[in-house]
């Protein structure tokens, strides 16, 4: 029989879910006893190769091209779950959701201490290569249809492990009160 | 004695003294009712309405509600359990709560009460309504992103002449917690502290103190709210 | 300090309990209060600044900036907009130059939306600078603006009188009553103080045995039996007792107590006088909403000349012993006053947040003295009750609904106004007599109260059946009932008092889905949602503004589940509609960008 597979990626994140899901220490020998992994900066698979039965969704979307990928995960897996609080509801990067646009670049690009000098030109990142940002920082569920959530900053390792090893055999999720944070 | 009275909470035999509110009266008898408003000794506002029972088939908050012999109240069912979860995710989406950042995390009532009922996610979008920081006092600051309208500072933090430091502004959904900058600032250390204290969330702040507790050590990091009333008080 | 604070002040003897009266006085003056005014009147009062500014800024008429020479007010009801409502934005926005919610840059005008001002009858209506100006077109709107720029007075614009007392020497306003049935109870022959002769032959208890009797129950709405409440709050312990007058009807559609308030106040004096005698109160306050500010001059002069007949005042009718005055107290624009906890908690000068019971109010009420508050309709019917008796007013009505009762038809009818009916009489017969035909639908009671369709049109109104407060808000075939449930919705948020949780922020969020929906981009999901979302507010609020806020949604979904299903995607359980192009539409904008996404 063969192996599930599961995805990941890291949207508007800071790769620390990632590193939650190494987290898991020795049982990472477990893992991939259980799983195969497909498109993931695990293995540094970049493009889908084939329908996977998980996806895992770090990060909320902060650009078009976050929302290219999150739409792209929706439609090669099975089941999309959302992990850590970005992906949840935007987490730290949506500190600019109430900020207008205009004045987020204005600071992040002309105003602020470290660009203020170094760009005489005023210029503002615009080319054809580039992702535009998005007027606010959208949580995944927003786009797309997320099916679990699992919440932390990062979400606790044993929460990943517990979520996945229920998801891939079928059993009953048991969550202790301890996995549950959203710090 | 001749004022104790008798009542259940799901089935289960309690006594208190007559006339002690709901929520200290099922606390005394080892049974957490929830509330974010409430606060021991100070009038009861009844304005998060988590607290909400069912008092002989209609809802009622129990804050406000004082025992008398042969109530019947219903507390844990799945009808008051999911009317408490929405109430608790109406207060997540409606301000800006960014749980990471926080100083409160960890000892925040709010956050405590997601964990007890397993909020994963809150089922309402998230608005991220622009809210007001005032840090012109000397020694606290308002987060108002963070503030969930309780009301307990305002009901509970006078000056020594009994003015009230913290009221409301506006109403409705763009009501917000107001400070008084010349009262605040007469504030002692003390009272200070005891105003961060007092807030369930983290919106009164103690100027240049925060993040004191490292995770692991904090309040609701390894037990629920609610679990020591369930779990030290023994039944007579 | 100055002296306007300071004389204000003392004028109300320095008593916080009357901070409403002073901020209105100082408001009057200022257009507009900030920190120092706060502080000033915080440091007379023993209060501390933000406690002022905590009145202050609950109430509408005070927390909108009026400083600007003409100040507008335009209603933004349902049937305001059904008049419409929109044209007369656009135009009152064009000709002054600025837009609603702010000063125009020279000084002359604000605009403000307001919520229902209790003139449904004659829509569009806004109020300037406290004079209502109703039946507004176009044409008027340029007119207005155009002789207050010439300088013209509000005053000098007042171009007719509408019919009765409306055009009385005190009064002068271009309102029309719309008096268009009188009954047998309220609006029959009225011979003044008739009852008050007869009072001092009567006991206190015989005149609450009397109402008792009548089955007369409280005409605001949720209709508690009135001889029951008087007799409960003269068993609360304590000497001092309070009447207080609910007129701050202010149910989107109501406007019943405006025409008695300006043909028959007389009785409804009288009536205050006679339940006041009953529960032996020190003291009756007519609670008015700033609505009708207009009135309030008159309804002065009516009280004095009651002084001078001996009917108020020491040993009041004749009354050894019974010494009883009536004041006014003026509302500042908030629809949860009518609430009658919230009524008195804005009566001692605080913001109009219901109170949690019990103690209710007959226990606990005004300057936590024993307290009944009444409506002024039944307060009206009290007077002819002690006339007629109780044999007289119950052959009235139905088996358990006694009496007549003052409807407020409006909206698609030929002929909206006040209407006096026997209670028992069906929605059918309702519309035939207004003068209304292809209905889809009647809003009963108010946006609190139900929105029912043509298969509910043979009920009859009476508490069996389809119980009211007396709104009744026609809704012609033409009609979008989605854009009536928006209305409402908008209507609950901007007048919830925050105080509960799910009223403070779930009607925004039931809004946000409602318009999804309107936009096109619903899904089932969604309207399954509102129903279950809807559902908690009902069980989840305090006072009855927060329990029914979500009625319009949940009787609209109801009675007309399909004109949700048309604009909703058919087949589609589940879809955010998140839009890409909207969502980088202002940075490639701003970068200079043109996507191709």
């Amino acid at each position: 029989m063969s192996k599930p597979i599961v995805a990941t990626t890291s949207l508007a994140g800071c790769f620390g879910c990632h590193m939650s899901i190494l987290d898991i220490d020795e049982r990472i020998l477990q893992l991939i006893e259980l799983v195969d992994f497909n498109k993931s900066p695990v293995d540094d698979i970049k493009e889908f190769t084939t329908m996977c039965d998980i996806g895992l969704i770090e990060g909320g979307c902060c650009n078009s091209e976050n929302v290219h990928v999150l739409k792209d995960f929706r439609k090669n897996c099975k089941i999309l779950v959302s992990v850590g609080e970005c992906a949840i509801m935007g987490g730290l990067p949506a500190l600019r959701n109430n900020i207008p646009i205009e004045e987020c670049l204005h600071e992040a690009y002309l105003n602020g201490p470290s660009t203020k000098d170094a760009n005489p030109d005023k210029i503002l990142p615009n080319n054809e290569e580039l992702p535009i940002i998005l007027d606010k920082v959208y949580p995944c569920h927003e786009i797309v249809k997320i099916d679990y959530y699992l919440p932390g900053c990062p979400p606790r390792a044993d929460l990943i492990w517990n979520a996945l090893v229920a998801l891939v055999t079928g059993d009953e999720l048991k969550l202790p009160y301890e996995v549950v944070k959203f710090d | 004695m001749n004022d104790q009275v008798k009542f259940t909470i799901d089935g289960k035999q309690c006594t208190a003294e007559k006339n002690t509110n709901l929520v200290e009266a099922a606390k005394m008898n080892g049974i957490y009712i929830p509330t974010l408003c409430h606060l021991e000794g100070v009038k009861p506002a009844g304005s998060c309405r988590i607290c909400n029972v069912k008092i002989n088939g209609r809802f009622m908050t129990a804050c406000t509600t004082l025992v008398v012999d042969g109530m019947v109240i219903e507390s844990n069912t799945n009808e008051i359990q999911e009317l408490r979860k929405i109430i608790i995710e109406t207060l997540f989406v409606s301000g800006n709560h960014f749980c990471p950042a926080c100083e409160k995390s960890g000892n925040c009532e709010l956050q405590a009460m997601g964990y007890k009922y397993q909020m994963m996610v809150p089922r309402f979008p998230y608005e991220f309504e622009e809210k007001e920081v005032d840090a012109k006092t000397t020694k606290l600051y308002i987060d108002r992103n963070r503030c969930i309208l309780c009301k307990r500072c305002v009901r509970s933090i006078k000056s020594k002449d009994g003015k009230s430091i913290f009221a409301i502004k506006g109403r409705g959904h763009k009501a917000v917690i107001n400070i008084d900058h010349k009262l605040a600032n007469q504030m002692t250390d003390e009272e200070a502290m005891h105003a961060m204290e007092t807030c369930p969330v983290g919106s009164i702040l103690r100027k240049e103190r925060g993040y004191v507790d490292p995770i692991g050590s904090r309040k609701f990091d390894h037990k629920p709210i609610g679990s020591e009333i369930e779990e030290t008080v023994t039944v007579k | 300090m100055s002296s306007l604070v300071q004389s204000t002040i003392e004028k109300y003897g320095k008593d916080a309990t009357r901070l409403m009266d002073i901020i209105t006085d100082i408001k009057k003056e200022l257009g507009v209060l900030g920190k120092g005014e706060f502080t000033e009147i915080a440091d007379q009062l023993g209060l501390s600044s933000v406690e002022v500014e905590q009145t202050y800024s609950f109430y509408h008429f005070f927390s909108t900036d009026s400083r600007a020479k003409y100040n507008i007010y335009l209603n933004d009801s349902l049937v305001s907009e059904m008049m419409g409502r929109h044209e007369i934005a656009e135009a009152f926005e064009k000709s002054t130059g600025t837009k609603f919610g702010s000063i125009s840059s020279d000084g002359l005008f604000s605009l403000h939306n307001t919520s229902c001002i209790g003139m449904n009858d004659q829509e569009p209506a806004a109020i300037i600078n406290g004079t209502i100006f109703p039946r507004i077109t176009t044409y008027r709107v340029r007119e207005l603006i155009q002789q207050f720029r010439a300088g013209k007075e509000v005053e000098d614009m007042v171009n007719s009188f509408g019919g009765g007392k409306n055009q009385s020497d005190l009064i002068k306003s271009m309102v029309t009553n719309n008096l268009n049935r009188r009954g047998a109870v309220i609006f029959s022959n009225y011979e003044p103080a008739t009852t008050l002769n007869k009072l001092k032959d009567l006991k206190p208890e015989q005149v609450i045995d009397e109402v008792k009797n009548s089955n007369l129950r409280g005409r605001g709405g949720a209709g508690f039996p009135t001889g029951l409440k008087w007799d409960f709050c003269t068993k609360s312990p304590g000497e001092v007792r309070y009447l207080l007058c609910n007129a701050d009807e202010g149910e989107p559609g109501t406007f019943k107590d405006r025409v008695i308030l300006t043909e028959i106040p007389h009785l409804l004096f009288e009536g205050m006088i006679v339940g006041g005698y009953a529960i032996s109160a020190k003291e009756g306050i007519l609670y008015l909403r700033m609505e009708y500010d207009y009135l309030k001059d008159y309804l002065n002069a009516i009280l004095d000349d009651f002084r001078k007949a001996g009917w108020l005042g020491k040993n009041a009718c004749g009354i050894e012993g019974f010494n009883y005055d009536i004041r006014i107290q003026m509302g500042a624009g908030a629809y949860v006053c009518g609430e009658e906890s919230a009524l008195i908690e804005s009566s001692e000068g605080k913001r109009g947040e219901p109170r949690n019971r019990p103690p209710f109010p007959v226990q606990v009420g005004y300057l936590n003295k024993p307290t009944v508050v009444n409506n002024v309709e039944t307060l009206c019917s009290v007077v002819k009750i002690i006339e007629k008796g109780a044999d007289w007013y119950k052959a009235m009505g139905t088996k358990e609904t006694a009496g007549t009762k003052l409807l407020s038809i409006s909206g698609d009818v030929k002929y909206p106004g006040v209407f006096e009916i026997e209670w028992g009489m069906s929605i059918d017969e309702m519309l035939e007599m207004a003068g209304a035909t292809n209905v889809k639908a009647v809003q009963v009671g108010g946006p609190s109260g139900r929105l029912i369709g043509q298969n509910e049109f043979h009920r009859t109104i009476c508490y069996e059946d389809l119980p009211t407060g007396g709104a009744m808000i026609v809704i012609g075939e033409h009609r979008k009932i989605l854009d009536v449930v928006k209305n409402f919705t908008d209507f609950f948020i901007e007048e919830s008092c925050g105080s509960c949780a799910p009223c403070r922020y779930l009607t925004v969020i039931l809004r946000n889905k409602l318009q999804k929906i309107i936009d096109g981009k619903g899904v089932t999901k969604d309207l399954d949602d509102l129903v279950m979302w809807g559902e908690q507010m009902k069980k989840a609020n305090r006072c009855g503004l927060g329990q029914t806020a979500a009625n319009p949604v949940l009787t609209s979904i109801e009675n007309f589940r399909s004109e949700y299903e048309t604009r909703i995607e058919k087949g589609k359980d589940f879809d955010t509609k998140f839009d890409l192009n909207k969502a980088i539409q202002n940075s490639s904008r701003y970068v200079g960008r043109f996507p191709q996404a």
